[in-house]
């Protein structure tokens, strides 16, 4: 059906006209008046959270539960020559054994899975583990980025790439591309003529930039506790997608994905790295089976900065170019990613989508190294991305001799941004900024900078739900989807809420399941903009059948009766006028119910990307290169944010691991070993409550009108542009671009070092922001870097 | 991990040491009189109390304290995330004190009080500071709430109106990978009274007076959503 909707944001709207599938409510219209969506609402597991009582898949404990362990390989290259399982198959407790690596088998990283055994207790498992006798041949290894590049260096992969264990996974787009060594690629795009558009250019830049390997970090860690019951299998999980866990289960396993359910009740987070049964979950249930006893198998934290994932490093050269009044003529994207054993390293997402230039040209080029798999970590390839495009911009702002968020202005085609970058400037102060460099300590100085976020996604079609009715006149949601901690489950209890018209108390959300109506995977920001428009369709139908349900019991034309503002009425009939859970006692004992699947997306409504600006003030010690990062701003758009309570706690986590990146984190590897000398947390140094700034979160509503509810994710566009914003406001600071993250102090002095020779070698001791010149590379080749 | 013991260092050669005259105190009057007996390594009996209950366990000498609250007892509120103090999500409260419970083995706490989050709310009654958590939304996915839950009431006990520097020191062994920190810091100062609940704001919609009026200057855009909002009957 045609219908006419109004689409755009505050200041900036147009009218559309969409055709909306039969079954859905129009899209939410920008003058609805909502009465719970928008606002500040408590997450409705707060209580069991705080409490303790909630149960994650960690803290599940079966009668006759056993503790499984796995072995992993010390070294970063190796052959097996023998695998030996006697010993531990009679070690005290066992009671079941698997082999995962099989003689003859090579094995790509240190920590790399072996073997795995289940006992009684979990130290017994632990004393089978050390009974398994394996004889490794060693072989030669690299796990440098650059290292890797150079020829001659060993090979991680001899034949074609690909990994079978640990879930790395080289993209099967890989078959297509040139293999040379190591180095896999380019995957290349482009757009105008690039060469021309830097003909055109009254100046061009070019620079090459850094970035590290960073780990999720979830603080639960992956595993799942398997338990077979006869031929059917039920595995608690933790995992942002539990249709998925279930769908590979049952193919791994060969069984029918009916005999397979997944359950998922909590979940201590996730960030990208958790799709799947991945090793861990198969010998979970292979050794479940074996043992006829229900497994346990988490990993520890070691193993959980060594094989579970983790965001690749970058190094991206940019080559970019303007004409002096400020418009971008020329944009080229270099890059090779440290995939360890996996692919999918590339960073071009910012610098394809975010400004606009006509002539783009980038190559893409995956690094394989004896390191453990890269995989999706929240906005893959955009936080490098995005730090390397905006240093860029910088530094071709000081190049023309241009104001950097004026430069921005005048290249981003979103009028969104365009707002978002005014707002934010406004409440940093941005015009004040050159005047705040300066303190009353030489030392120290202040810096501001600026960073924006592209991100992509609307929901997809798919996911179903049951809303019910019942003759109290509370409701039901039924949907199968999994709360990472972003906030889900309070998500579509507020989304069902406001479409029945009804308070949060009376709405009861069943979620985490894989035995309730199909919900999305926890990816690409997707939940919400695929899970909320069901929600609310499956609602909204629910609602429909009250009505005709009532126009029965009234004996009055089936679509007469109308239901708004929590009362059940036929217009202009006060007979006919009853309060709703009066009206529901009217119903029959199974109340009514609906189940829909999501319409799909309304490709003619107003197609656009998410955005985000963010701000960043930091203060900076000449002296001992300390950052202390003091504010951030982060305006962004969610479309329509249906909890602004969690959705300004999303961005703040954002927010804060983008600091995190910026500041602190990184994967050692050694080069003589090519182990990991910081799989912990404590060396693997995370942002803690002494290093997070201010932050003020600011939304701006956006209603495009391609789903219902005008959803789309905000998990990952929040943390896509923070480190960039940083990196610019350190530079701002010095005077000078920092060109490589983590900004550790050394980086710092580094750059302090080399503003200062710059300026004795000019012969004038101004200090200042005109010291881009001779900046400082990025301190590689990043040798022992990883 | 596997290719070197747990924890860096064996358990039980730790028992073997240093700690056994403290850990045998500890087992009991018996073992307390013989001074030197050795526990393990095999299992040995321990009473620990938690959250006023008395517990009675076999466990072998090199089962920490966190495993054997969340295995042992099934008191599964307290989380091990990097198994060596460096986290704080296993925090509980040894006789008064907070403690790292993968930090400690399990035979090293009997005889003491030990509570848990799950013994801070009294008969399901939340505390102000619970409430103030959920309130601020200072916990998303969950995991490091515990932990934080228990630094932060320690913090209120010795001190009731703490600045916001005090809070950040007090949680800073308290890790958090979701980033609830600034939230965190919001909710210790609603529970200590210093900071009201001022978070609501009007719904978005609301700023938004008039839908047509903002394009008079375009008369056929303005015409346009007055005619689509007539057909709504939104007007």
């Amino acid at each position: 059906m045609k219908e006419k909707i109004r689409v755009g944001f505050e200041g900036d709207f147009q009218v559309k006209e969409i055709d909306v599938a039969a079954g859905d409510p129009a899209p939410w219209d920008p003058s609805h008046q909502f009465t719970i969506v928008g606002t500040r609402v408590p997450r409705l597991d707060g209580k069991a959270k705080s409490t303790g009582e909630a149960k994650y898949s960690i803290d599940v404990r079966l009668p006759g539960m056993l503790y499984a362990r796995i072995l992993r390989c010390p070294l970063a290259a190796a052959a097996v020559e023998s695998l030996d399982l006697t010993a531990a198959r009679q070690s005290p407790g066992v009671r079941a054994v698997l082999a995962i690596a099989q003689p003859g088998e090579k094995l790509r990283f240190a920590g790399q899975e072996v073997a795995a055994v289940a006992a009684a207790t979990p130290e017994q498992a632990d004393d089978a583990l050390a009974a398994i006798r394996v004889a490794y041949e060693p072989r030669p290894f690299v796990v440098g980025l650059d290292a890797a590049r150079e020829s001659g260096a060993p090979l991680v992969f001899e034949g074609k790439a690909e990994t079978t264990t640990s879930g790395g996974e080289v993209e099967t787009r890989a078959g297509n591309l040139a293999r040379n060594g190591n180095v896999l690629g380019p995957r290349s795009s482009s757009r105008g003529d690039v060469e021309a558009g830097f003909k055109k250019a009254d100046a061009v830049v070019e620079a090459t930039y850094a970035t590290q390997v960073q780990t999720h970090s979830a603080l639960e860690t992956h595993g799942l506790v398997a338990r077979w019951d006869g031929e059917e299998l039920t595995v608690w999980a933790s995992t942002q997608g539990i249709f998925d866990m279930r769908d590979q289960l049952a193919e791994a396993l060969q069984m029918p994905v009916s005999k397979v359910r997944v359950i998922t009740e909590y979940m201590g987070g996730g960030f990208g790295a958790k799709f799947g049964p991945r090793v861990e979950g198969l010998a979970a249930a292979r050794l479940a089976k074996e043992a006829g006893a229900p497994v346990k198998l988490f990993l520890d934290r070691k193993e959980e900065q060594l094989a579970t994932g983790n965001r690749p490093s970058a190094v991206q050269t940019i080559r970019i170019g303007a004409t002096k009044d400020g418009k971008l003529t020329a944009l080229q994207l270099t890059v090779y990613g440290n995939g360890g054993t996996n692919g999918g390293t590339g960073t071009s997402g910012p610098v394809k989508n975010v400004y606009a230039c006509e002539n783009l040209k980038v190559d893409e080029y995956d690094v394989f190294t004896n390191a453990g798999p890269s995989t999706a970590m929240r906005a893959p390839g955009h936080p490098q991305g995005a730090f390397a495009l905006e240093a860029a911009m910088d530094e071709l702002a000081h190049a023309i001799g241009m104001d950097p968020l004026e430069f921005r202005l005048k290249n981003d085609p979103s009028a969104v941004r365009r707002e978002q970058f005014r707002q934010g400037a406004e409440k940093i102060g941005w015009k004040t900024r050159d005047a705040r460099r300066q303190t009353s300590d030489p030392e120290i100085v202040r810096g501001v900078g600026v960073g924006a976020a592209v991100w992509y996604n609307t929901g997809d079609p798919g996911p179903r739900a049951t809303v019910t009715i019942h003759k109290d006149g509370s409701a039901e949601v039924e949907h199968g989807a999994q709360d990472l901690g972003t906030g889900s489950r309070t998500m579509i209890a507020i989304v069902a809420a406001e479409e029945l018209g009804l308070p949060l108390e009376k709405v009861s959300v069943s979620i985490g399941d894989s035995r309730l109506p199909y919900a999305p995977d926890s990816g690409g920001s997707t939940m919400t903009p695929s899970s909320a428009p069901t929600i609310r369709r499956a609602a909204y139908q629910a609602r429909l059948s009250l009505g005709r349900a009532i126009a029965r019991e009234w004996k009055v034309p089936e679509n007469s009766v109308k239901i708004e503002k929590g009362r059940v009425f036929v217009p202009g009939d006060p007979k006919h006028d009853l309060a709703w859970a009066d009206a529901c006692k009217l119903l029959p004992s199974p109340g009514v119910a609906a189940t829909a699947e999501r319409a799909d997306n309304h490709d003619d409504a107003w197609k656009r990307f998410t955005t985000g600006a963010q701000f960043a003030e930091v203060e900076v010690d000449r002296a001992t290169g300390k950052v202390r990062v003091d504010r951030i701003v982060a305006v962004h758009d969610c479309g329509v944010p249906i909890n602004r309570l969690a959705t300004e706690s999303q961005i703040q986590g954002g927010v804060i691991q983008g600091v995190s990146y910026a500041l602190f984190e990184d994967r050692i590897l050694d080069v003589a070993t090519g182990r990991m000398v910081n799989p912990n947390v404590e060396s693997y140094k995370i942002a803690g409550a002494l290093d997070v700034p201010e932050i003020d979160v600011m939304l701006v509503s956006v209603w495009d009108g391609v789903n219902n509810t005008n959803s789309v994710g905000i998990g990952e566009p929040s943390t896509v542009p923070t480190a960039a914003a940083i990196a610019n406001a350190v530079s701002h600071a010095l005077g000078v671009q920092i060109r490589e993250i983590p900004i550790t102090p050394a980086v710092v002095l580094a750059a302090v070092a080399a503003g200062e020779r710059r300026v004795a070698g000019a012969g004038h001791a101004q200090r200042g922001p005109g010291l881009r010149e001779e900046d400082v590379e990025p301190a590689d080749a990043r040798g022992g870097r990883s | 991990m596997s290719d070197e013991p747990r924890g860096g260092f064996t358990r039980r050669d730790l028992v073997r040491g240093s700690l056994v005259g403290a850990i045998a105190a500890g087992v009991g009057g018996k073992a307390a009189a013989a001074g030197l007996e050795s526990i393990g390594p095999g299992a040995a009996p321990l009473e620990l109390t938690v959250n006023g209950t008395v517990h009675r366990l076999s466990v072998e000498p090199r089962v920490t304290l966190a495993d054997a609250l969340r295995d042992r007892i099934g008191l599964t509120g307290t989380k091990v995330v990097c198994g060596r103090g460096a986290c704080g999500a296993c925090t509980v409260v040894l006789d008064g004190r907070t403690v790292c419970s993968c930090l400690m083995l399990a035979q090293e706490a009997s005889g003491k009080s030990i509570t848990t989050i799950e013994g801070v709310a009294v008969q399901g009654r939340l505390t102000p500071l619970q409430e103030a958590f959920i309130a601020a939304d200072a916990l998303q996915c969950g995991f490091c709430t515990s932990g934080m839950i228990l630094s932060c009431q320690a913090l209120l006990d010795r001190n009731p109106k703490p600045d916001r520097q005090a809070i950040r020191e007090a949680v800073a062994g308290n890790l958090c990978r979701c980033g609830t920190y600034n939230h965190v810091f919001d909710a210790v100062e609603r529970a200590a009274g210093l900071k009201t609940a001022g978070n609501d704001t009007p719904h978005p919609a609301s700023r938004i007076p008039d839908p047509a009026s903002r394009f008079e200057d375009d008369p056929r855009v303005a015409t346009a959503i007055r005619e689509a909002l007539d057909q709504e009957g939104m007007a």
